[in-house]
């Protein structure tokens, strides 16, 4: 039975007439349901074809199928057709067989077995295209099983076949070793003679194995680095070679090659000066000849720039490498910006200042239209704010921020946030920043801003008018922000004398009434924009301003008793409460309602039993353990304090536990308590000392091969220090990351420091030392110093934070 | 350039050649052809062409009415994966004379074919266009040759 078509002289290649005809068929089809019709009788007829056994249709058949089973539809009645096909002796049945084995099956089913002996058959067969469909399949879906089975074949094509054959054994080669680790010193000793070939197909191949080898093996790897100086020949060959047809890519030989073996010298030269010195001048080349017009080699040199800053090379070849990422943030194509940003981001806190140099066009990719791009810009442009350029920088962010797409807001408030506490120039700037950022993108913040942005205003004390002016300002103007009218709330509550006072040297007076604050306050709390939480500052608010206020207090009075009657629980507890204050311990009120006093910084991992860490408490005799919880609820503080005075009349300072009497005592109390724990958890050690400034190490990590430490520099003299610089050196196999310091200004009088992040990279396990110059001017006049620190001070974390947590867990309500 | 899996597929979604360079389950193949296709299709134009999908890296290009997308390692080199996408349609575009769409899908085992020629293992087999033609066109002979041997028609 014959197929009754033969095939024209044009269409000789594509004799499968039928099978066109079924997909032509198929793609007539007007709906789902006739589509489904059409195959469900197709698949009828390929089974009965396959059914009838050798009739020259079988591979016609396997062909249908496998269109169907590409539509999505199920085929898995014609994997024992691969089985038999691929035992045929016919080429266009084996070729079609393979095809659908590599299709139909996977190394999971059973039926993939069964044709290991075929494959094996045919690696020795007398025509290389049949080898080549076994190699391809083997290669395609081997099993671990197979692969045991079918290695030594496999060696055996490596090293006696033609070119041909050869190259496919190669990959094949990887596979096996990809599938079973083990077997790979079954194929290293013929790897290395594969480099002299000079088909392009083997030697790629060639590398492709050898890269394998060495990433699977440390031994292996040491072994291949002697291959270095080959490498380099060849790869020297392909850049300087003359117009190669065959292997041209728009002007690049053979890109395909030159790539793969730059990945392999990356692998051979990381962390070995030896082999990152015998590329170091082919790298050099190949970064400077590569015509980077086209993706072919802006590829290579895309490559080229990986290898150099992941090897030991010199730093006049990666000040050139981060230079080639420079050019390409330039570059009209939007991909090679994407890379180079990727690629920028990855060095950025190593070669810190060399990408700096780069900020401009950084932060002008910002306003690529692309959110990727934008995205890789954003996080480039947060690495690389300082303490020189945080205003310029925060206003690009800021810009930023009131354009951006809505999935990258959240990622950008925190940055900004981040920055800002890192480099604020002054603590007006910050609060404004924040403020600004509020009003923008209010609903995109992190939950701690809130308490964060008002300890920050609560530290700030000659602020404190300016701030809740302006607060008031933008509170009167919108209130759908939650976290701005939070905040607003809790400081017109705090602070209303002083909005009232209408003086204020920093803003343009305004008279404000106590009626107009009180209407700010009840528009919020009777809103439908507010969230609970914000009605419960605004309620709070207002009975503060019961003592801040002088005429308009029965005003509040009835305020808070309506609320008496409020359907949400937490407000009526609270303005129960409050009415309670009113009647019955109103001599209580005003002591109560007194002003807070200046917070601790409060991260989120400490309780109040931790004392705060941070030098900017301008107060530090009057500490008071904050719980993070104290801002949002007063009312349970009012509560405890009420169950407290049932005997005393003291005033207390509203004080969250009830059991934390000790806590009200001084700091020193405190450290006495803890057995000289420091403020801050890990131990510091002075290692300068002079003109008044002192140098402080301060080891934050350490692992068997990684050291974190923070440099502090403070200064007890009567003048500023400027131009306050480190460096560093240490031993020759410990790699060094500085990053960015906080600052070159240390103020005098010791109102502030500068920090330094040091990591240290100690893959040999060498004792650590390092020798640091400080150099700074003091009064007009230049020091410079050395200082040498041979031992550090460990993280002493793991037994004092067992004390902090029994002393935590202690004074928790 | 450890290739996962390389995908054509049409402006409407519908799939022309997948070829997975790892064992996976039928159901898992079928959810990752869906998640690409929306992914890619998705995308504005002006906008690069690489997107990041669990931990691999996506390299798409869209040619004429087809999307051809592949799936790479976080080491892989994207740039040098826009070029072997352009390899592959430049050998297709040989061996049928200006190809289109419609080639593909009518002679779609000829587009494995010409791969398996070019990629192996998920990784490159051969960098010289004229190699590779060579040897598609010989089996193809071979094909005829066996075929007249055993005097049946192919198909």
């Amino acid at each position: 039975m014959t197929t009754g078509c033969h095939a024209s002289k044009d269409t000789v290649m594509t004799p499968s007439v039928r099978l066109q005809e079924m997909i032509r068929v198929i793609r007539s089809a007007r709906t789902q349901g006739e589509e489904r019709g059409i195959i469900q009788k197709e698949c009828a007829d390929i089974r009965a074809q396959f059914r009838q056994g050798d009739n020259g249709e079988r591979s016609h058949s396997l062909a249908k199928l496998l269109y169907v089973h590409m539509l999505g539809y199920p085929a898995h009645f014609g994997q024992m057709e691969c089985v038999r096909l691929i035992a045929s002796p016919r080429y266009s049945e084996k070729r079609i067989g393979y095809l659908g084995a590599m299709m139909l099956l996977d190394e999971k089913q059973d039926a993939s077995l069964l044709i290991t002996n075929s494959i094996k058959n045919d690696l020795s067969h007398s025509s290389q295209y049949v080898q080549s469909l076994a190699l391809c399949t083997l290669a395609c879906m081997g099993s671990a099983e197979m692969c045991r089975d079918l290695a030594p074949e496999i060696e055996r094509l490596l090293r006696a076949s033609n070119c041909y054959i050869k190259k496919k054994a190669t990959l094949c080669a990887v596979h096996i070793i990809r599938k079973v680790p083990e077997l790979a010193e079954l194929f290293t000793p013929s790897a290395r003679s594969l480099l002299s070939e000079k088909n392009h197909g083997v030697l790629h191949g060639a590398v492709v194995l050898i890269t394998e080898l060495c990433e699977h093996n440390p031994d292996t790897l040491d072994q291949f680095r002697k291959a270095v100086p080959e490498l380099v020949q060849i790869m020297k060959g392909l850049v300087t070679s003359s117009y190669s047809p065959e292997h041209n890519v728009a002007g690049i030989s053979d890109p395909f090659l030159q790539v793969r073996i730059l990945r392999l010298l990356r692998i051979l030269g990381h962390n070995n000066d030896t082999a990152s010195d015998a590329m170091n001048d082919l790298l050099a080349q190949v970064a400077t000849n590569t015509d980077s017009s086209k993706t072919a080699g802006s590829a290579v040199l895309y490559e080229t720039v990986l290898t150099i800053m992941d090897i030991n090379s010199e730093s006049g070849l990666r000040v050139l490498a981060v230079n080639i990422l420079g050019r390409f943030l330039l570059n009209n194509d939007r991909n090679i910006r994407y890379i180079s940003m990727t690629s920028l981001q990855k060095i950025v806190q190593t070669d810190h200042n060399a990408v700096q140099r780069h900020r401009g066009t950084i932060v002008d990719c910002l306003k690529d239209q692309d959110t990727s791009v934008k995205r890789r810009a954003l996080e480039l442009s947060l690495a690389l704010v300082s303490a020189v350029n945080i205003r310029s920088m925060m206003k690009e962010l800021l810009i930023f921020l009131s354009t951006c797409p809505p999935e990258l807001r959240s990622q950008t408030t925190s940055g900004i946030f981040n920055v800002a506490e890192r480099y604020s120039p002054s603590k007006r700037w910050h609060i404004d920043t924040i403020l600004h950022v509020l009003t923008t993108a209010g609903g995109d913040v992190r939950d701690e801003t809130v308490p964060n942005l008002i300890q920050l205003i609560t530290t700030a004390s000659e602020l404190h008018c300016y701030t809740v002016h302006k607060l008031y300002r933008a509170l009167v103007k919108e209130i759908s922000q939650q976290p701005l009218v939070q905040v607003a709330c809790w400081c017109i509550g705090e602070y209303g004398d002083l909005l009232l006072k209408g003086e204020c040297e920093e803003i343009e007076p305004v008279q404000v009434t106590e009626d107009d604050v009180l209407d700010a306050l009840e528009t919020v709390l009777q809103s439908h924009m507010s969230s609970p939480a914000t009605r419960g500052f605004a309620l709070t608010a207002t009975m503060k301003l019961s003592t801040r206020i002088t005429d308009n207090v029965d005003r509040i009075r009835s305020i808070v008793s309506i609320y008496g009657s409020c359907i949400d629980l937490e407000l009526q507890q609270r303005a129960v409460e409050y009415n309670a204050l009113f009647k019955k311990y109103d001599h209580m009120r005003a002591a109560v309602l007194e002003r807070m006093p200046v917070m601790g910084k409060n991260s989120p991992g400490h309780t109040n039993g931790d004392t705060s860490g941070e030098n900017k408490e301008p107060d530090p005799s009057k500490p008071k353990p904050v719980e993070a919880g104290l801002l949002s609820e007063p009312a349970s503080q009012v509560c405890d304090l009420l169950d407290l005075l049932g005997g005393t009349d003291t005033p207390l300072q509203p004080n969250p536990a009830p059991t934390s009497t000790p806590t009200t005592t001084s700091s020193t109390d405190l450290l006495d308590l803890l057995g000289g724990l420091e403020p801050t958890p890990v131990l510091t050690e002075t290692v300068y000392e002079k003109n008044g400034l002192r140098l402080k190490i301060q080891c934050d990590k350490q692992t068997e091969t990684e050291v974190m430490v923070t440099l502090i520099g403070s200064n007890s003299a009567q003048n500023d220090i400027t131009n306050f610089s480190l460096q560093a050196a240490v031993p020759k196999s410990v790699q060094l990351q500085m990053k960015a310091p906080s600052g070159n200004v240390i103020p005098a009088h010791g109102l502030g420091q500068v920090t330094q992040t040091v990591v240290l990279n100690n893959p040999n396990k060498v004792s650590l030392k390092i020798r640091i110059r400080v150099s700074y001017s003091n009064q007009g006049v230049m020091h410079q110093d050395t200082v040498q620190i041979d031992s550090f001070p460990s993280p002493a974390c793991q037994p004092q934070s067992a004390l902090c947590d029994t002393y935590t867990s202690s004074a928790s309500p | 350039m450890t290739m996962h899996f390389l995908l054509l597929f049409s402006r409407q979604g519908k799939l022309r050649l997948q070829k997975w360079f790892l064992p996976l389950p039928e159901r898992e193949r079928k959810k990752i052809v869906k998640d690409m296709t929306t992914m890619v299709l998705s995308r504005k134009p002006r906008t690069c062409n690489f997107l990041h999908w669990k931990d691999l890296k996506i390299v798409y290009k869209r040619y004429a009415s087809l999307y051809f997308c592949c799936a790479l390692e976080n080491k892989d080199n994207e740039l040098l994966a826009l070029e072997i996408l352009h390899r592959y349609v430049e050998l297709l575009d040989k061996y049928f004379g200006s190809v289109c769409e419609l080639d593909i899908i009518f002679n779609f085992e000829k587009a494995y074919f010409i791969l398996d020629e070019f990629l192996m293992g998920g990784e490159i087999q051969e960098t010289s266009k004229q190699s590779i033609a060579k040897s598609v066109e010989a089996s193809d002979m071979l094909q005829e040759t066996m075929e007249e041997y055993m005097s049946k028609p192919a198909f």
